[in-house]
Formats: structure tokens, C-alpha cells, sequence
């Protein structure tokens, strides 16, 4: 395995205080602390090359788990490797293995151009100046960076930026990718652009990828295995299909008719339990796979229909469900 | 790749990127030179005091060179890793750095000492003053002085930057590391040499003073360029450089390696 943690527990020590100026004075002699538990117990595995979802609301745990595995924290209880390495001793030779691209953090030089960052990346990293050439010529033409590459990154984009971030974390070809929010901020199609781009270095090197996104479309795109965490737990580990079909186990169903739907048509549907909505000649049904071919012959026997599709539930609403029903007492 | 060949690779390329980073921030560099104008106020008030007599064994002009030469000292010694580590900590930017294959102590170093050719262009016009202004009579005349003079200047950097860390790796455990740096700043003003000669500090003080190690960052070097000290007394300040660099080199690691249990890199 490329990635195995076993009972992974991280807490802190967080400092409290009350408010007004007598709890000042009392703190200044005597400070109180609370523990949080960010991450609580965690296990899993992850082969090399898979490319794999870390989903959670927002102080679920996410980022901490992939900053225990990056190295950046050390774990309070538990055992992690990446690579056969205790990321928390960040050895020179794990740290040449991993990268970690956090969207709202940035490596990259500020004032000067990123050719600057990635010499600087080379020479750290030790990377031959033959394959320097080789990655770089690869990573300019795959993300489109020619124009900006001599630009200062303070005078470039957030999308040029972040896709600078991308080629500085990627240079010395790293076996592990930890990519939290890598999408965030960025417009729809350079989402699109990151996305594809990821996915085609996973494949051609094999790497392993784990993601932490509030994009559920990067997900969707990306990984074909979802961990979700919750709390400090994980609450589902394993396909993304699978999830769907548990939470959610329908299918969406819109269809357009030609004429406005009839209402016996609408009232079965609705005594069914599967009208979602229905406006003038649009219909939008969620049905159990089991009974999908049944309803939709109901449907195209009572109605003409112009178009019609059927797909998954989307999965921020999944997610949105899951979370409401792991939030209930 | 031979490990001294990938050494010689990695911190040709830290010091390239240093040296345009250097460059990119000429501005500050220089608002920094223009700034630190309180040798040259001391120049002006001790001149005026010796216009009435020599003060120990410094005249007007032997004021003027001490000061002219603190200058290029403190120019060429100077590091600000105190204010661009705790600024990191402080603000996330240390992240970054720790998941890179190389200590970020290094990493600073690297960065610090890449600024050498804009410091030593800006000291061109400094020892042309004292060559030309003060007189040639001014600076050392014993060769082994000068030839220890880089190495003196090298340690008073050193001396400073493993302090600077020391105090710097503070902002892992505590907010106002920075208040310690000005304690001392405000220590070492008086006993580095830096508001007036060391040796014209009370006998007492001075006594005490001679092993700590604000004067191996100042009044050593400078008393070597001027010729003030013996040869002698110049390689006793570099074994006192010496202790000092191993002294704060380990305090830093120590507190580093105690800190870094603590750190939660930008944020839990």
C-alpha cells in the first residue's frame, strides 16, 4: 500500500478565554485550554495510483488528516506511512516523493517570475537538469503556461497562478499528490483545465492522488473512490457510485413533453412518490433504479416526449443528505 | 549525482533565485541602507565632543572611521531572518517550506547570504570614504588583519543569524518573539560597539562585555578593519565567535526541533 493509516487521532490544545477585561487580567496569570479532537481514529488504506476524494464539512477533519500524511503534523495517537516513510520525520527522501497543493497557500515566489520558483524547486529538489527540461517542457504545454512563465506572479491570475502552483509542486515528479481545494477560486473552465490535467498525471505516472475539495465536480471528475469524514470519523470509505446509490439510491429523471403533462399522468406519479417537480411540460422525477423501465413506459405511454435524461443524483446533494443524517441525534 | 556536486547544484540554485530576489527588492534594500543612519548621527555627536580634545585614543577623524567603518560592517553582516521567520510562522508560510527537502534554516541562509553583491556594492562608496576622506592612516596596515577581516565578518553574521533564530524559533511557543529581538537590539546597541567605541565603555562593563557576544558581531570586526586591536586579539574574538555560533546554532536546533512538535502549519 502506498498509504496506510491505522487509528489516526490528532488533538490540540487550544487556548480559551472569556471575554471582557477581567477574564484578560485572569488569563494573563492563569490560561485555561481546551482539547480538540480534529481527526479521531481514522484508518485506511490507498494503493498506489488511485485517486481518491476526501470529502467533509467544513472542520470535518480533511485538512488535518492530509497534513498528518504530508508531514506538516505529527499524529497525537496512531501510526501513518506514505511510501514505507513516517511523514512526520520528513525525510529528505519522503518529502521528494509527496507534494501538497493547498489552493489558498502558495510556494510560488511573489515578486519574482515562476521560472524563478521552479529553478528553485530544481536546485532543492536536485532534480537532473535533463529531466528538469523534460517535466518543464511537459508541464508548460500541458497547462498552457508559456505566456505567463516570465510574468512576476504578483501581475498574474488567480487561474495562472494556481496552475504555476500546480507545474513548482509537480517538477521533481512526485509519487504522492495531496491536493486540498486545488479548484478554489478558479473559473469554470479553468476548474475544467486543473482537473483534466491531474488526471492525465496520475495516469502517466502513476501517482497516487487524495483530494480535498468543496467542488463536488472535482470530485465527480476525479476520483472513482470517496473517503467522507465527519467529525473526526470517517463515516463511508469506497466508490463513489456505491455512495450515491446509498444515500441517494434514485435516479433523476427530467423530462420535456410536447404538450403539458396530463394530470392523470402527474397524479400517478405523484402517488408513486416520484414527482420532484413539475412546471407546465417539464417533468422531473427521482426514481429507484428497480423501478426505472416501469415509469419511464408510464411515462412515454401517456405522454409524447421531446426530451428526456436520466442521470445521477448530483453529489453535493448526496453529500448534503449524508451529512444531515450523520448530524441527526 | 556525487554528494559534494548535488551540494555545490543546490545551493547554486538557492543563491541564483537569492540574488534576483535581492534585486526584485532593491527598493527595501534600499530604504534599509538610507535607514540605518545611526552610525552617522553617533559620527556627528563624537566628533563634536572631540573637537575639544581626543577621547581615549580617538580623534575627530578616528571617530569618523569608527563610524564609517560600523557602517560597512552592519552592512555587510546584517541579516533579517528574526523578521522573515517569524513573519512565516506567524502567517503560514512556513508550510511550504518544511514539506521542501532542505531545513529551512538553510533555506534562510541561503537567501541572507545571496544578498552579498548588492551589500558589497553598496559598500563601495563607504570604503572610499574612509580611503579617500579619512586616509589610508585610518585602516589596519598588518596583512593577516586583513586577511582575517572576511572570516570576522563572516562569523559576526553568523553570530547574529543563529541568534536571530533562536529568538525567531521563540514564535513557535510564544506571539511576541519579536519583543525579544528588541530587547536585544537595544542591549547590543551599547555593547557592541555600535553608540560609541567599545573601549571607551566603563572598565567594568567592558570586562563583562568582552565575552558576550554582541562585541564578535560589531566592535571585532570593526576594530580589525581599523587596526585598533592586535592580531592576536582578533583570533581570540574568532574563537568567541566560534563558541557563540555553536552555542546559538544548537539553542536554535533545539527549540526548532521542540517547536515543531507544537506547529500546526497554517492552521489545524
Amino acid at each position: 500500500m502506498e498509504i496506510a493509516v491505522r487509528a489516526l487521532v490528532k488533538s490540540y490544545e487550544v487556548p480559551v478565554r472569556g471575554a471582557g477585561l477581567s477574564a484578560a487580567l485572569r488569563a494573563l496569570f492563569h490560561r485555561e485550554y481546551k482539547t480538540v479532537t480534529a481527526v479521531n481514529g481514522v484508518s485506511f488504506d490507498i494503493a498506489a495510483g488511485e485517486r481518491v476524494g476526501f470529502l467533509g464539512p467544513n472542520g470535518a477533519g480533511k485538512t488535518t488528516t492530509l497534513k498528518c500524511l504530508a508531514g506538516l503534523l505529527s499524529c497525537t495517537r496512531g501510526e501513518v506511512t506514505v511510501g514505507g516513510y513516517n511523514p512526520s520525520k520528513r525525510q529528505e527522501e519522503f518529502l521528494k516523493r509527496v507534494t501538497l497543493v493547498a489552493g489558498q497557500k502558495q510556494q510560488l515566489l511573489w515578486d519574482l517570475p515562476p521560472t524563478d520558483t521552479f529553478a528553485l524547486n530544481r536546485a532543492i529538489y536536485e532534480v537532473p537538469a535533463a529531466q528538469y527540461r523534460e517535466t518543464l517542457d511537459a508541464l508548460v504545454a500541458l497547462l498552457k503556461l508559456d505566456a505567463v512563465l516570465h510574468k512576476p506572479v504578483r501581475q498574474l491570475s488567480l487561474g495562472e497562478r494556481m496552475k504555476c502552483e500546480l507545474a513548482a509542486a509537480l517538477l521533481h515528479r512526485p509519487k504522492v499528490l495531496f491536493l486540498d481545494e486545488p479548484t478554489i477560486g478558479l473559473d469554470v473552465v479553468m476548474q475544467s483545465a486543473v482537473r483534466s490535467f491531474i488526471k492525465e498525471y496520475n495516469e502517466a505516472h502513476g501517482a497516487t492522488v487524495i483530494l480535498t475539495s468543496h467542488a463536488m465536480d472535482d470530485v465527480t471528475a476525479l476520483c472513482p473512490r470517496v473517503m467522507v469524514i465527519n467529525r473526526g470519523e470517517i463515516v463511508y470509505d469506497g466508490s463513489r457510485e456505491a455512495l450515491v446509490e446509498r444515500v441517494r439510491p434514485g435516479r433523476t429523471v427530467k423530462a420535456r413533453l410536447s404538450a403539458p403533462a396530463p394530470a392523470a399522468l402527474v397524479g400517478a406519479l405523484d402517488r408513486r412518490g416520484c414527482l420532484r417537480a413539475h412546471e407546465g411540460a417539464t417533468l422531473t422525477l427521482e426514481v429507484a433504479r428497480a423501478e426505472l423501465g416501469e415509469v419511464l413506459a408510464a411515462v412515454l405511454a401517456e405522454a409524447a416526449v421531446e426530451d428526456l435524461s436520466i442521470e445521477e443524483p448530483p453529489l453535493d446533494e448526496v453529500m448534503a443528505e449524508l451529512f444531515a443524517k450523520t448530524e441527526a441525534p | 549525482m556525487s554528494g559534494a556536486r548535488s551540494f555545490i547544484e543546490k545551493w547554486r540554485g538557492l543563491l541564483g533565485v537569492g540574488v534576483a530576489s535581492a534585486v526584485a527588492y532593491r527598493g527595501e534594500f534600499l530604504v534599509w541602507i538610507l535607514t540605518t543612519n545611526l552610525p552617522l548621527i553617533m559620527m556627528a555627536l563624537w566628533t563634536t565632543v572631540a573637537a575639544e580634545g581626543p577621547v581615549g585614543r580617538f580623534g575627530q577623524r578616528g571617530f569618523v572611521a569608527y563610524f564609517l567603518g560600523a557602517l560597512l560592517v552592519r552592512f555587510l553582516s546584517g541579516s533579517w531572518v528574526v523578521w522573515q521567520l517569524t513573519w512565516d510562522i506567524r502567517e503560514g508560510g512556513l508550510g511550504p517550506r518544511l514539506l521542501k527537502p532542505m531545513h529551512p534554516f538553510a533555506y534562510y541562509a541561503g537567501e541572507n547570504l545571496a544578498q552579498i553583491p548588492l551589500r558589497l556594492l553598496v559598500s563601495v562608496p563607504l570604503v572610499l570614504a574612509l580611503v579617500v576622506g579619512v586616509g589610508p592612516a585610518a585602516l589596519g596596515h598588518d596583512y593577516r588583519q586583513w586577511l582575517l577581516l572576511p572570516v570576522l565578518l563572516l562569523g559576526a553574521w553568523l553570530v547574529l543569524y543563529t541568534a536571530m533564530l533562536v529568538v525567531a524559533s521563540l514564535a513557535l511557543f510564544v506571539d511576541s518573539a519579536l519583543a525579544v529581538w528588541e530587547l536585544w537590539m537595544a542591549v547590543g546597541y551599547v555593547l557592541s560597539g555600535y553608540l560609541m567605541p567599545f573601549e571607551l565603555l566603563p572598565a567594568p562593563l567592558r570586562r563583562v562585555a568582552w565575552w558576550l557576544p554582541w562585541r564578535v558581531t560589531l566592535a571585532l570586526p570593526l576594530e580589525t578593519l581599523l587596526g585598533l586591536c592586535s592580531v592576536r586579539e582578533s583570533l581570540a574574538g574568532l574563537a568567541l565567535q566560534l563558541v557563540w555560533v555553536t552555542v546559538f546554532g544548537a539553542a536554535a536546533l533545539a527549540l526548532w526541533r521542540r517547536g515543531m512538535r507544537r506547529f500546526a502549519a497554517f492552521g489545524g
